[in-house]
């Protein structure tokens, strides 16, 4: 196990430690001590290594993560996960504006709530909130899933492409184009899949109910533009 | 002439105001309900290099001769925090243009004639093709809002980033890709429904503001160890302000883009009326750089409307370290080619006047993804006519600053330059030609 400090080692030789490990590395444990809030902690990883960081992070936590298993104990700042392609960050507390914005696959586990524009532009990966999401959530997401356990704010899925947004609590409102959508039995399986690999449960109650939760998605009306439609605009 | 029993009329008298082109366009607007969309710059006049004159060598200044004495060309950009700038040999580079707008061929075209210049060319919204990362000897990978394609193996690959702000012909606006050119393979490589039109965001997702954007430029030098240079991008709308908050941000070469320079695709009253010409711009950049004593050590890259090497020498001479061509490099590629006049006249144009770039029917099979029209462009042969324009562009450069006793294009100043009109030696901050009067100096 490798242990860093950040009050003693710089972000650059830790980031560029992380960079240089060769794919087969055996030095696949990592703990991180003492981020005190800064950021680009764990960014550009492309290595199955599991990276654990005891405290809040700033902006961009874990950015472009390719292959790796990051969690933090504690808050996030700004963008954690953007443009993740796979493997899976996990923050215990909340996340700010952007969480998982631009990820392209992997998953993105939020302990607590995240804030505004969770899941923008979301290009394919997994996103799972166990608390709430602010507002412009899912904005133009483009593919993957949203699932948030608490409630969703305001234009929620605004402009949205092909992404699946699972919501068990209320919305405050629903974005441009964005509509609420049947709940089939594959989706039911496909969010209890989801709910599975993130590991959610009712607050130690069991597992969540699939049915508890309400579909949203594309009404895929401004996918062209039409005249008619000018007012969404 | 008035006929026998009418009573005199006068010449029909066409509206100054109401021209040809407004009616035709108010017409086509009652038709249809829809703005129009086209490629390209700005088309209106506006002043611009032609309004600038080289001073020359005279008595006072000494010449360097136009066939012996070496005057250099070569480049560095990203010498602040990069560990590997960019050498390039020329300093104009290629401009940003996606696979999706331009044919494949195309792409591969430009990273030819570039490469055998020794200079850049750069991806755009849609990220990297492999053929113009395998075409191209140095390519600038771009981090553009939509993050189409986005992703760091890529960012690996490329030899500098460009974080789009913003581009000349749109301050302000995002990208457009419509259903016509939303093929399979550039549906992939932007993760969305094949033949939807597509409308790339406008800002960035997961930053707002100079503070923001220094942090994101921190991580994206994290991620490649501060390797490559960083550039931001903007279109010229607030220059001075612009390039000092991109320097603060940690920006190793500013790009500076005026309303001359091309797009994809956009609103025509969006490309003619918002941002501000090239030729106004540079002076602002220039002094936001002076200012923070940083011209030279932060690179400045002009683009917008460059044709010839005149163009390219003032550019240089107003305190640019290089300068990015778009639709120029595209004319040489092939596009709106005379050649095929019957072919434009079937679009409703006519060749030089082409610009409905959105539509994928390009004959030159330049802007399209039809494959029967992409097939038409030869890209060596392509490439060779890019590479022969872009010398041509050098040695013009070369010739005016010999001429102006240079021994490197970049030892041109603003002291070598005069305008031909009030407004050109405003902007350009030069003295009117025949006077020593720079408007707005000196108190009137």
């Amino acid at each position: 196990m490798s242990i860093v400090d950040l009050a003693a080692t710089s972000l650059r030789e830790l980031n560029a430690a992380l960079h240089a490990l060769p794919p087969d590395t055996n030095d696949t444990q990592w703990t991180v001590r003492n981020p005190r809030g800064q950021h680009a902690i764990a960014v550009g990883i492309d290595a199955p290594i599991a990276v654990e960081i005891d405290g809040h992070v700033g902006y961009y936590c874990a950015g472009m993560n390719q292959q790796a298993s990051v969690r933090i104990n504690g808050n996030a700042g700004v963008g954690l996960a953007e443009n993740m392609m796979s493997g899976e960050v996990r923050v215990t507390g909340d996340a700010s504006q952007a969480a998982g914005a631009t990820a392209h696959g992997g998953t993105l586990v939020i302990g607590g709530n995240a804030s505004a524009r969770c899941g923008i532009s979301l290009k394919g990966a997994d996103i799972i909130v166990q608390g709430n999401v602010g507002h412009m959530s899912a904005f133009m997401a483009q593919a993957g899933n949203l699932v948030v356990l608490g409630d969703a704010g305001e234009a929620l899925g605004d402009s949205i492409y092909e992404a699946h947004l699972y919501v068990r609590g209320k919305v405050a409102s629903l974005g441009a184009d964005c509509i609420e959508k049947e709940m089939t039995d594959a989706h039911k399986a496909e969010l209890a899949a989801l709910l599975a690999k993130a590991g959610v449960n009712a607050n130690g109650k069991g597992s969540l109910d699939p049915g508890d939760f309400r579909r949203y998605g594309s009404a895929r009306q401004l996918y062209h533009f039409k005249i008619d439609n000018v007012s969404a605009y | 002439m008035d006929k026998p029993g009418q009573a005199p009329h006068t010449t029909p008298r066409p509206s100054a105001t109401f021209d040809a082109y407004s009616l035709s366009e108010i017409r086509r607007a009652a038709a249809t309900g829809l703005y129009d969309i086209r490629g390209g710059g700005a088309k209106r006049k506006v002043p611009h290099f032609d309004d600038l004159l080289f001073l020359g060598a005279s008595i006072s200044r000494y010449p360097l001769e136009g066939y012996r004495e070496k005057c250099a060309t070569n480049v560095t950009l990203g010498t602040r925090f990069a560990k590997k700038p960019i050498e390039l040999a020329i300093p104009i580079t290629i401009a940003g243009m996606s696979f999706g707008s331009l044919s494949a061929q195309a792409k591969e075209a430009l990273g030819r004639g570039a490469s055998a210049m020794g200079t850049s060319t750069t991806t755009g919204d849609g990220g990297m093709t492999q053929e113009e990362r395998g075409h191209s000897d140095l390519l600038v990978y771009q981090l553009l809002p939509s993050r189409y394609g986005m992703n760091p193996d890529d960012l690996r690959k490329a030899d500098a980033i460009e974080v789009v702000v913003g581009q000349g012909a749109k301050p302000g606006g995002g990208g457009m890709l419509l259903g016509q050119k939303i093929s399979a393979r550039v549906a992939e490589m932007r993760t969305l429904p094949e033949g939807i039109d597509q409308r790339s965001a406008c800002r960035h997702p997961d930053w707002t503001g100079p503070d923001d954007l220094e942090i994101k430029i921190q991580e994206l030098r994290e991620i490649t160890d501060w390797e490559k240079p960083v550039y931001i991008k903007v279109g010229a709308s607030r220059p001075y302000y612009d390039t000092a908050l991109a320097v603060k941000a940690g920006a190793d070469v500013v790009v500076l883009d005026g309303m001359q320079g091309g797009t994809a695709a956009t609103q025509e009253v969006f490309i003619e009326n918002v941002g501000l010409p090239i030729l106004a711009a540079i002076r602002p950049a220039v002094q936001a750089l002076q200012d923070l004593g940083m011209h030279r050590q932060v690179q400045l890259v002009v683009s917008g409307g460059i044709r010839n090497g005149a163009d390219v020498a003032k550019a240089l001479a107003m305190g640019a370290d290089c300068v990015s061509i778009g639709s120029a490099a595209l004319h040489a590629l092939g596009d709106n080619d005379p050649a095929l006049e019957a072919e434009y006249q079937k679009l409703g144009t006519t060749a030089g006047a082409y610009d409905d770039w959105h539509e994928g029917r390009d004959p030159a099979g330049i802007t399209t993804q039809d494959p029967a029209l992409a097939a038409r462009l030869d890209p060596v042969a392509a490439g060779r006519r890019l590479a022969n324009y872009l010398a041509v562009l050098t040695l013009e450069a070369q010739t005016i600053a010999r001429a102006c006793g240079k021994s490197h294009v970049h030892n041109l100043e603003p002291e070598d330059l005069v305008a031909l009109t009030v407004e050109a030696a405003a902007m350009a901050q030069v003295p009117l030609a025949g006077t020593n009067w720079v408007p707005g100096k000196g108190g009137f």
